[in-house]
Order: structure tokens, then C-alpha cells, then sequence
């Protein structure tokens, strides 16, 4: 078997061996049990007692949401000034320049929401204050955040019916002090000696061996791509994200990042069901993302692998498969995994650029992040499923004509009204923010805009489509990735996408969250042989079958004006 | 309300000093310790910087090895992809331009010898490699610029190639800068 194929099988089992026990672990450290890293609760009680945070104070879901909103918006602020100012501020070794308020807003929005879309680059876009300061910071934190309101969503199904659900600040500050962390700890460690800068030395100069001069931009990246990875944010130190050889110097670091970037969202779903005691439900959710993740990623690898039609015609090589974007280093294999598994999670680091990948692979990774739950973000992933579930409770519950439930809960108008408008909620922003650029691209290309509409494309036809509807859908979807060609600084985009952004990350946080939370003050009622059972084969199939309908209904009129059509035409 | 602000305030500063001063400060100490002091491994030449052991540069004379091209001309302040999709007419020319070029400077090797990552550009324009195939066909051009033998030069390739990962994982690679120093060495 050749050894790109044994790399990303080694790279996928490897993930399990590590995700599968840190989801144990991580089920213990959010009930309150003895875990090994308990030496560390000294640090957590020094934080509540410099904030004034008393944890045994039990939060309803509303005040829990409150809390998480609070903090959100406090580092929206902070965040919007630092890069409006970063000229001003210290730590700019490379003297680059303030931002433009519709890029600070954008920049802002997308970091504290976990989505890390950047429309600067860097090397010159921002200081290394903003890299630390804000950036980074908000990677620790936004991943916390989503995993705190996902620990809130166990917490609600734990107990057979509660209204107590446990204290915000400390399952965000264990998030934090427990995982994150640690993990960054070493992770960044292991980049710093595998060759990424992680020193504050600023720009470096020399002379290349042919004679020519070039400037090589540095900084504390190491520390910054550790978190990038492990809180699903994929926010890039350099412009290239982890295609730069100092992002990722080797195929040793790119497996490192790839088993980074899956393992706590896998954890998180394994942490669920130990943490409510239904073991068999983790698994049977478990298995519906795998089998998804396989049913792209198999594809995606075929149609890379293939190669470039148009370039074969030319009468070249393509053993190893399409090369344009990516590096030689990985090779076509290990990024077509990478494209998968940053587009099905929310990560949306790239080692390979996707603007350049064949238009089936730019199917499967839009289908990738329209779905946004086999695996899903840091937290969020999990919250998007568990919509998912509760429509398909629904829709199984009228099949059969019962009142639908919910592990001992009735699920009623009031949550079903919620599920439907969160589902609603991603066609419409997508769809809706794709059809508004088209119009002005189409009507308004010489408005007197950064860059104007009609030469915001870097490719002609159904693949310029493609890139507008990208970057609508990684807005949405949290991802961050995108089909880099779009000419994206300018107030349009900056604007349109961070509207996207922020109603794509806190609708779906608040609507499971409410959810739950008024399912868990249900009264429990005990199963019995007509209970419909959520743990099962068919209803996982149930589950599967509803993600493919919704989605496939969704978007399949958008996906067949872009990759699908760029896909047929290159056939003939 | 109130409560819910102040205590926002007070952690957002708690944590800005943990993670953005303690966890960094730390991982740079630590790291000076690495190849390059954590600031990228140098690769010097008579005493002098000629380039950094992961970035790729810019390779046009003939006694060289070529690398990949680049859609920022191996700029390392600002690296970045072509995003060419791959059915851009503009781009399938300039692919086009780049095989003939090659096939210009090497007479002797065919079409279909030339691999794709000899005519694509990489992801972060800063490739520092290119393919066995990639260099196998330069080795009678870079041996006839420098009045080699070509089996000398073969040997070079080969002693630059890197195997995959444990020989096991992912795919080998020639590193072109240490290539090229390797010649000038001779």
C-alpha cells in the first residue's frame, strides 16, 4: 500500500487512541470525580477568587446563557479597539498598521466566535500584540466557551429533572485550566522543536544563494497553532495557514495537527454519554459521524488522487494526484484528509488551498460544512447534532404517533419551534448572503468599494460562484476556511460575513442550550415498551437519513450553480 | 447583570495573564533550547545567511535545481497560493508556459515526465521541495551547466532525498536549498 494512504489511516487510528480516553477523562473532570490532573485545582481556585466567582452558585439555563453572552460581548469590545489601535500599542516589531473599523469588525466577530475567517493576512495585517493579545487569547476562550455550553447540554440530562445546571465560569475556566491548556502546552513545544519560530524576534533578512534579498516574517506561532488546532479555530499565525513551512515544517507535524484538530470534538461526544450514563448513546452518535466522515472523505480522496483532468490532457505526470496549492511535503492524499476533516469540523486551517482542488472536492468540503456535525467544533459540533436528534425525534415520533421523546423527556411545541428555526436558520444566512453578492456582483460592479465587486473574483464562471458561496458557508458554518481567491477586504464582505458569523454561532448555541434546559426541567418518564429508543441502529439511520434530507433539500439548487456544474463542465 | 459584567471583567484579565503571558513566555524560553532558538533554523554559507532550512527560494540559473513555482515569488513576509481554480483558461496557460519552459531548458526529457508539482504552484508559494521525479528530470541539465559527470549529481539527489515519515508515512521529497548547496560544495 503506498505510504500517503498508510499516513492518514495511521493519522485517523491515532486520533481514536488519543480522543477515545480524553472523553472518559473529560465526563470526570466536568462531574466533579478524581482525575489525575486534580494537582491543578489550586490554579482554578486562584482564578475564582481574582474574579469573584463563587462556583457552587447553581445557574438556571437562562442565567448560564446570560453568562456566556456577557463575556462574549465584553471581548468584542476589547478586541474591535486593540486592532483598530495595534499601530499605536506595543510589541509591533514589524510596524504594521491599524485596522480599518469594517476589518477590526470582521476580524473581531470571527475570532470570538471560533470561526477565525481571516480577511488580512499575518505577515502584515497584524502585530504580535494582536496575535497574543487577541487572537490567540480568544482561541483559548472562544473553544471554551463552546465546550462549557455543551457541558451545560450534559448537565441537563443527567439528573432525571433538574433546573440546576451546574456554574458557567467553572466548567469554561476547567475547560481551559483541564484541556486546552495542557494540550497547547505540549503541542507547542512539540512544534517549536519540530522547527515553527516560537521566539518574539521580528522580521529577518538575508541573501538567497542565487542573490537575491528576502524578508522572512517570524513571531510566536508555535504557541498560536498549538491552540489553532486543538479549540477547532484554525486561525493562522502566517497568511498561508498550515501550508507555510513554519506553520507545518514536516509530515510528523501535519499528522501532530491533524489528530489535534478531531480530538476533542471526538472526545466531547464520548464525554456525553459517559457523562449521562448512556455509554450506548455516545457510540450510536459516534458511528453516525464516522460513517459520515467516511462518505466524504472517500470521494474527496478520489476525486484529488485523480488528478487535474484539464492537466492531463496536457500530456503531464499526475501520478500522486492534483498539485496545484498544495505541498509537496504532504502530498494530495494527506491534504484531501486535511480538507476533510477541517470542513466537517469547524476548524478550517488548510494545508492546501481549496480554491485550487478539484469542483468535487469543493462539493464535499461545502457538504462538509453545510452539515456541520459529523464531529462539529470544540462543543458546538455536539450542540448542532443535538438538533439534529431532536428533529428526528420529532419527525419519528409522528411516523409512529406518539407524543415524541427525548431520554425521559417530552419534547414539545415550544422546543420544536426552537429546532426548526436553528435548522432554518443556516440555509437562509447562506443562501440568502450568496444571492445578495451575486446580485451586486452581477448589477453593482463598479461600486467604489476596497476591492470593486466586479473584480472581487479570482476565477471566472461557475468556480467564481463557488468562492462566493464558500465563504457564505464557512461564515455560517463557524468554519474559516475559504476559497482564497475572493477579494474578501472590503465592506461588503467584512460586513455581510460578520453578520453571518455572529448569528451562525450564538442561535445555534442558545437554541440547544434552551432546549435542554427546558427539557431537563420536564418531568422523567421512566421507559417502557413503547419508549422510542434513541440509542438504536434505526435511529441512528433515522438520524443520518434526517441530516442528508434537510441538507440535500437545503442546498442542492446552490452546490449545482457552482462545483457541480464547474464538475460536468470539465467532463466534456 | 452587574455581577455577571464585573466578574467578566476580572477573569478576562486573570486569563489575558495566564494565557498570553505565562503559556507563551514559557514555550519561547523553552524553545531557545531548539535548532535556530525558536526563531527558525538558519542555514549559513561561509559564515553568512543564505536562507532558512524550511523556507524555499527562488532557483532560476541553470546550474541550479529549480523549485516549484510560486505565486509570490518565494516572498517569505507574504506567502500565499495561487487560488487558481482548476478550470481557469488563464491558468491552464500558464501551466501550459510552464511545461514548454522546462521542456526548453531540458531537452531530452519528454512531456510525460514531467511531474505536476513541477508546474502547479504550492500553498504557501514557499514550497522548499519538489518531487524525485521533479529533480530526476534537471539532473542531465544541472550536470551539463556545471561540467559534472551526471552520475555525481545523481548521487547528490539521491543523498537530499527524504524518505517518507518512519519510512512509512506520507511522501518522500528532495529539499532543494540543501540540494544546491550540496552542489556548490562540490
Amino acid at each position: 500500500m503506498n505510504t500517503e494512504l498508510t499516513g492518514i489511516i495511521a493519522t485517523f487510528l491515532l486520533t481514536l487512541v488519543i480522543a477515545i480516553p480524553l472523553g472518559k477523562y473529560l465526563a470526570k473532570v466536568f462531574a466533579g470525580e478524581k482525575v489525575w490532573t486534580d494537582f491543578l485545582k489550586p490554579l482554578e481556585t486562584g482564578i475564582y477568587k481574582l474574579s469573584g466567582i463563587n462556583i457552587k452558585e447553581q445557574m438556571n439555563w437562562k442565567q448560564q446563557l446570560k453568562t456566556l453572552l456577557t463575556i462574549n460581548i465584553l471581548w468584542l469590545f476589547y478586541g474591535f479597539f486593540v486592532l483598530i489601535f495595534q499601530d499605536k500599542l506595543p510589541l509591533n516589531p514589524d510596524g504594521n498598521p491599524g485596522m480599518t473599523p469594517d476589518l477590526a469588525f470582521n476580524t473581531i466577530i470571527s475570532f470570538v466566535a471560533n470561526c477565525n475567517l481571516q480577511h488580512y493576512s499575518g505577515e502584515s495585517g497584524v502585530s504580535y500584540l494582536t496575535q497574543q493579545y487577541v487572537l490567540m487569547f480568544l482561541q483559548f476562550v472562544s473553544a471554551a466557551t463552546g465546550i462549557a455550553a455543551a457541558v451545560v447540554l450534559f448537565k441537563a440530562f443527567r439528573d432525571k429533572t433538574t433546573t440546576e445546571l451546574g456554574n458557567f465560569w467553572e466548567f469554561f475556566v476547567k475547560s481551559i485550566t483541564r484541556l486546552l491548556l495542557p494540550l497547547s502546552f505540549v503541542m507547542a513545544l512539540i512544534l517549536t522543536f519540530s522547527g515553527t519560530p516560537a521566539s518574539y524576534d521580528g522580521k529577518d533578512k538575508f541573501i538567497s544563494l542565487q542573490g537575491d534579498t528576502v524578508n522572512v516574517s517570524r513571531g510566536p506561532a508555535a504557541q498560536m497553532i498549538a491552540i489553532k488546532h486543538l479549540g477547532t479555530n484554525g486561525g493562522g499565525y502566517f497568511g498561508a495557514n498550515s501550508a507555510h513551512p513554519f506553520e507545518n515544517p514536516s509530515y510528523f507535524t501535519d499528522m501532530v495537527e491533524l489528530i489535534a484538530q478531531v480530538i476533542i470534538p471526538i472526545a466531547m461526544v464520548i464525554a456525553f454519554g459517559y457523562f449521562i450514563r448512556r455509554k450506548k448513546l455516545a457510540w450510536t452518535i459516534f458511528g453516525v459521524m464516522t460513517i459520515g466522515l467516511f462518505m466524504l472523505l472517500i470521494p474527496m480522496l478520489s476525486s484529488e488522487l485523480g488528478g487535474n483532468p484539464a492537466l492531463a490532457k496536457m500530456g503531464i505526470s499526475q501520478t500522486t494526484g492534483a498539485m496545484e496549492g498544495k505541498e509537496v511535503r504532504f502530498g494530495p492524499a494527506a491534504s484531501a484528509y486535511w480538507s476533510t476533516v477541517t470542513t466537517i469540523i469547524s476548524t478550517g486551517s488548510v494545508n492546501g488551498m481549496h480554491d485550487s482542488t478539484m469542483p468535487m472536492s469543493g462539493t464535499w468540503q461545502l457538504l462538509g460544512m453545510m452539515i456541520n456535525s459529523f464531529y462539529g467544533g470544540c462543543g458546538v459540533g455536539l450542540l448542532n447534532y443535538f438538533i439534529y436528534l431532536i428533529v428526528a425525534v420529532f419527525i419519528s415520533g409522528l411516523m409512529v404517533g406518539r407524543t415524541p421523546e427525548f431520554l425521559g423527556h417530552k419534547v414539545e411545541a415550544r422546543e420544536i419551534k426552537i429546532a426548526a428555526i436553528i435548522t432554518l436558520l443556516s440555509p437562509f444566512l447562506i443562501l440568502a448572503g450568496t444571492a445578495i453578492a451575486s446580485y451586486i456582483f452581477t448589477n453593482h460592479g463598479n461600486a467604489a468599494w476596497a476591492v470593486q465587486p466586479k473584480s472581487w473574483l479570482n476565477n471566472p464562471g461557475f468556480h467564481g460562484f463557488s468562492e462566493m458561496l464558500y465563504e457564505m458557508t464557512s461564515s455560517n458554518a463557524n468554519n474559516g476556511s475559504g476559497f482564497e481567491g475572493l477579494g474578501d477586504n472590503n465592506i461588503f464582505w467584512n460586513l455581510s460575513t460578520g453578520i453571518v458569523i455572529f448569528l451562525g454561532r450564538f442561535l445555534p448555541i442558545i437554541g440547544p442550550v434552551a432546549i435542554a434546559g427546558l427539557l431537563g426541567a420536564k418531568k422523567f418518564i421512566p421507559e417502557s415498551a413503547g419508549t422510542l429508543k434513541t440509542d438504536t441502529k434505526t435511529f441512528a439511520l433515522m438520524t443520518f437519513a434526517v441530516i442528508i434530507v434537510l441538507n440535500a433539500l437545503s442546498y442542492f439548487p446552490a452546490l449545482a450553480l457552482g462545483p457541480l456544474a464547474e464538475y460536468f463542465t470539465m467532463l466534456k | 447583570m452587574k455581577k455577571y459584567i464585573i466578574q467578566s471583567i476580572r477573569l478576562t484579565l486573570v486569563l489575558l495573564v495566564l494565557l498570553c503571558v505565562i503559556y507563551p513566555v514559557t514555550v519561547a524560553f523553552i524553545g531557545k533550547m531548539s535548532k535556530g532558538n525558536g526563531g527558525g533554523e538558519k542555514i549559513t554559507k561561509n559564515g553568512k545567511t543564505v536562507g532558512y532550512a524550511l523556507l524555499g527560494q527562488s532557483f532560476t540559473k541553470p546550474q541550479y535545481f529549480w523549485g516549484r513555482p510560486s505565486a509570490v515569488a518565494y516572498n517569505a513576509a507574504g506567502s500565499a497560493g495561487s487560488n487558481k481554480g482548476p478550470s481557469n483558461p488563464d491558468y491552464l496557460k500558464e501551466v501550459q508556459s510552464r511545461i514548454d519552459t522546462l521542456l526548453k531548458y531540458n531537452p531530452g526529457i519528454k512531456k510525460s515526465d514531467i511531474p505536476a508539482d513541477m508546474v502547479t504552484a504550492s500553498g504557501s508559494g514557499l514550497d522548499p521541495n519538489i518531487s524525485a521525479q521533479g529533480a530526476a528530470i534537471q539532473v542531465d541539465r544541472v550536470a551539463a551547466a556545471r561540467k559534472i559527470d551526471v552520475k555525481k549529481v545523481k548521487e547528490l539527489v539521491a543523498m537530499n532525498t527524504l524518505k517518507p515519515f518512519m519510512g512509512l508515512f506520507g511522501p518522500s521529497s528532495v529539499n532543494v536549498l540543501k540540494l544546491n548547496l550540496a552542489l556548490d560544495a562540490l
